[in-house]
């Protein structure tokens, strides 16, 4: 050994100075890489936004056309002393309305073809039966023009729409307003006058079915098998399949759904309850894992403090793990359940797919959700859904940020430091 | 070392007192982990008056051996225990005897201070909650301030009752932890080397206080600092392999011990 003699090593040469150029060489490029790859994310992020924002804005509003309806020289023969009590929706079945309403359009502003929306006599409707005594007296309306007039007044329409809209402009017959029917109405066939609400109504309550399962069935799987089940070839083989089932493909689920729960179970299809038991199938496993994660993580020295002073294995839990355990919880819960929000596959088994007009009352109507109610209005030609579109995703991706929100709040809330 | 015998035996020490019956008696108690031995056939008896040390080398067992006076080991899948330990005449791993009611008996002491991240006041207040002992607010401060009085810290922590257990220093933390040890009332105190984890002036005071808490409570140590057990305790077990090599009067084990294994390990031979 001792013949080895100590050169001392010499930092300045050549080959030693090239060395460390090429090492800080090295540590630059990997950050400029880093970079890089961030900026791209963060521009396909923009991106996105912004062209969701720049259609989608424009479907939060509407134009309104101006008519002034004469009933009284109409030839809508109603007595407003017949529009009382339950007999209100015959009467006004029995009468033309939509033929009074598209004659005086027709005379108001002559030579504008498609000037109303389709559904904007439904609007007179409710409006009579509010208030019968109108039918005596001429009455100002502002109505819904159609998707050919909307689409124009935001600039985009056909040459003559374009003309159209600028003779009504002309006349103060129209203006573009906050569409407050969008956030309040349920589906329809007409762009004019469709809502996001049933959509909505039906996410919030598919995803209440789908927490209300997999929230207690997956919390205390989790506390099972990482607090009292033993360790042997069974839990292995559980342990297994629940991480297999976490990367099951989401329509396997919605086929187990429709084979199991409407075809043997025979619960309503299309409904929020089968949609969130099915979600709940999937979003179970995401809340294991974490569960057990979050559980596992918590310091054994805790457990052995609370049994060292008489604890029982419950109060242990109870008091102590769960507690600690609970913002890894809550956070793969929140990640299960935004998932299963943005879901569509699994629904379109069960038939969360049709159309359905009316927000859902309770968790066995027939309802959609937001995702498939995307996928619907993008599938439709008629050019005022692609702005609809747009605006659903939009109210969605809120949705999604309000939980991912409410997420980062209770795990604040509940983190503990030691 | 040599020094530290002569110190000690000339240093004038509380007299040791022969017990009546024995708190906890334990006969041939052996413990598998799975296939493996980890204490071999070990007899001991654990008297009420004293404090007790158990000394050894790393992995001799001693840990595991004190562990089974609570019946901690349970908590370990693989853990199996033989023989017979009796409590006051009672077989604590019969199947008559709960779990729960024998760790509120036998408190424990643990090597890392453990304090549940909850308040101070919590942490003490949490025994005697679960089991019952303090009825309405008022009584409950009384149990407080009680054990917080005995393990030495109420002083300390008053006037923050309310602030986080683990925002305490180490050695506060450890004495919070004997604090809540005390406040179910326990019969016998079982510390795993409740000072490994301290600097020596924290130390000073948890050895201050189980002099303090000798006689009330029956006390096991498990150390592995040889001048410790030489300063707090009466009675000495080495532990050596899973064995009890020698058990006596602390002063005998020091300066005169029968074996020539724990006179190598006391001089420091080995260990």
């Amino acid at each position: 050994m001792s013949d080895i003699a100590r050169i001392p090593t010499d930092w300045k040469t050549d080959a030693m100075q090239r060395r460390i150029r090429r090492r800080y060489a090295a540590e630059r490029r990997f950050r400029l890489i880093g970079l890089g790859a961030v900026l791209l994310s963060a521009a396909f992020l923009a991106f996105l936004l912004i062209t969701m924002m720049a259609n989608g804005l424009r479907g939060f509003t509407q134009t309104e056309v101006r008519l002034d309806i004469d009933f009284a020289a109409s030839d809508l023969f109603l007595d407003p002393a017949t529009l009382q009590g339950p007999n209100v929706d015959r009467a006004l079945a029995s009468v033309n309305i939509d033929g009074v309403v598209r004659n005086a359009a027709e005379t108001q502003y002559e030579g504008v073809s498609r000037l109303l929306s389709d559904a904007a006599w439904l609007r007179v409707r409710e409006a009579i039966k509010d208030d019968p005594s109108i039918l005596t007296r001429t009455e100002t309306f502002w109505l819904p023009a159609s998707d050919h007039i909307d689409v124009a007044a935001k600039g985009e329409g056909a040459p003559e729409a374009e003309a159209a809209y600028d003779r009504l402009q002309a006349a103060e017959a129209v203006k573009t307003g906050f569409n407050g029917r969008f956030l309040s109405a349920a589906d329809a066939t007409d762009p004019t006058v469709v809502g996001i609400w049933g959509a909505l109504k039906g996410s919030l309550l598919t995803m209440a079915v789908t927490i209300a399962l997999a929230f207690p069935i997956g919390v205390l799987s989790a506390v099972y098998l990482e607090e009292y089940a033993a360790r042997n070839r069974w839990t292995d083989m559980i342990e297994v399949s629940i991480n297999n089932l976490a990367a099951v493909p989401s329509i396997i689920f919605g086929l187990l759904g429709l084979a199991v729960f409407l075809n043997f179970m025979h619960l309503p299809r299309s409904a929020p309850l089968v949609g969130g038991m099915v979600l709940a199938l999937m979003t179970m496993p995401v809340i294991v894992i974490a569960g057990r994660n979050a559980i596992k993580s918590v310091p054994p020295s805790i457990r052995d403090a609370a049994l060292g002073i008489g604890a029982s294995r419950i109060q242990v839990v109870f008091h102590h793990v769960l507690p600690l355990a609970l913002p890894g919880i809550l956070t793969g819960t929140i990640i299960g359940m935004a998932r299963a929000l943005g879901e569509t596959a699994p629904l379109l088994m069960i038939g969360m797919r049709a159309f359905i007009a009316t927000p859902p009352g309770g968790i066995t109507d027939p309802a959609t959700v937001l995702p498939v109610q995307i996928y619907l209005w993008s599938d439709e030609v008629s050019r005022g859904f692609v702005e609809k579109t747009s605006a659903a995703i939009i109210v969605l991706l809120i949705f999604l940020l309000a939980m991912n929100g409410l997420a980062i709040y209770l795990r604040n809330k509940f983190e503990r430091r030691w | 070392m040599k020094n530290m015998i002569d110190a000690m035996t000339h240093e004038t020490r509380a007299p040791e007192t022969t017990p009546s019956a024995p708190k906890m008696t334990a006969r041939g108690v052996s413990v598998f982990y799975g296939d493996k031995k980890a204490i071999d056939d070990v007899s001991i008896d654990i008297s009420q008056e004293n404090v007790t040390a158990f000394i050894g080398p790393s992995g001799c067992g001693k840990s595991t051996f004190l562990r089974t006076l609570n019946r901690m080991n349970d908590t370990i899948a693989s853990a199996r225990v033989e023989g017979s330990i009796e409590l006051d005449g009672e077989d604590i791993y019969a199947s008559s005897m709960d779990v729960v009611q024998l760790r509120a008996r036998v408190g424990m002491v643990f090597q890392k201070p453990n304090p549940f991240p909850k308040s101070i006041y919590e942490n003490v207040a949490y025994g005697p909650r679960i089991h019952g002992l303090a009825a309405g607010k008022t009584e409950m401060d009384r149990v407080v301030e009680k054990s917080l009085r005995r393990a030495g810290l109420w002083d300390e922590v008053k006037d923050r009752l309310q602030d986080s257990g683990t925002a305490l220093s180490g050695g506060q933390q450890q004495r919070l932890c004997i604090a809540r040890a005390i406040a179910v009332d326990p019969e016998v105190i079982l510390m795993d080397e409740p000072c490994s984890a301290l600097d020596p002036i924290a130390t000073a005071k948890i050895e201050e206080l189980i002099h303090e808490l000798r006689g009330r409570y029956a006390i096991v140590i498990v150390t592995h600092n040889m001048q410790q057990a030489a300063r707090v305790s009466q009675r000495t077990a080495f532990f050596h392999l899973g064995n009890l090599v020698e058990y006596g009067d602390t002063s005998e084990i020091f300066t005169n011990p029968r074996e020539t294994r724990t006179k190598d390990y006391i001089t420091g031979r080995y260990g």
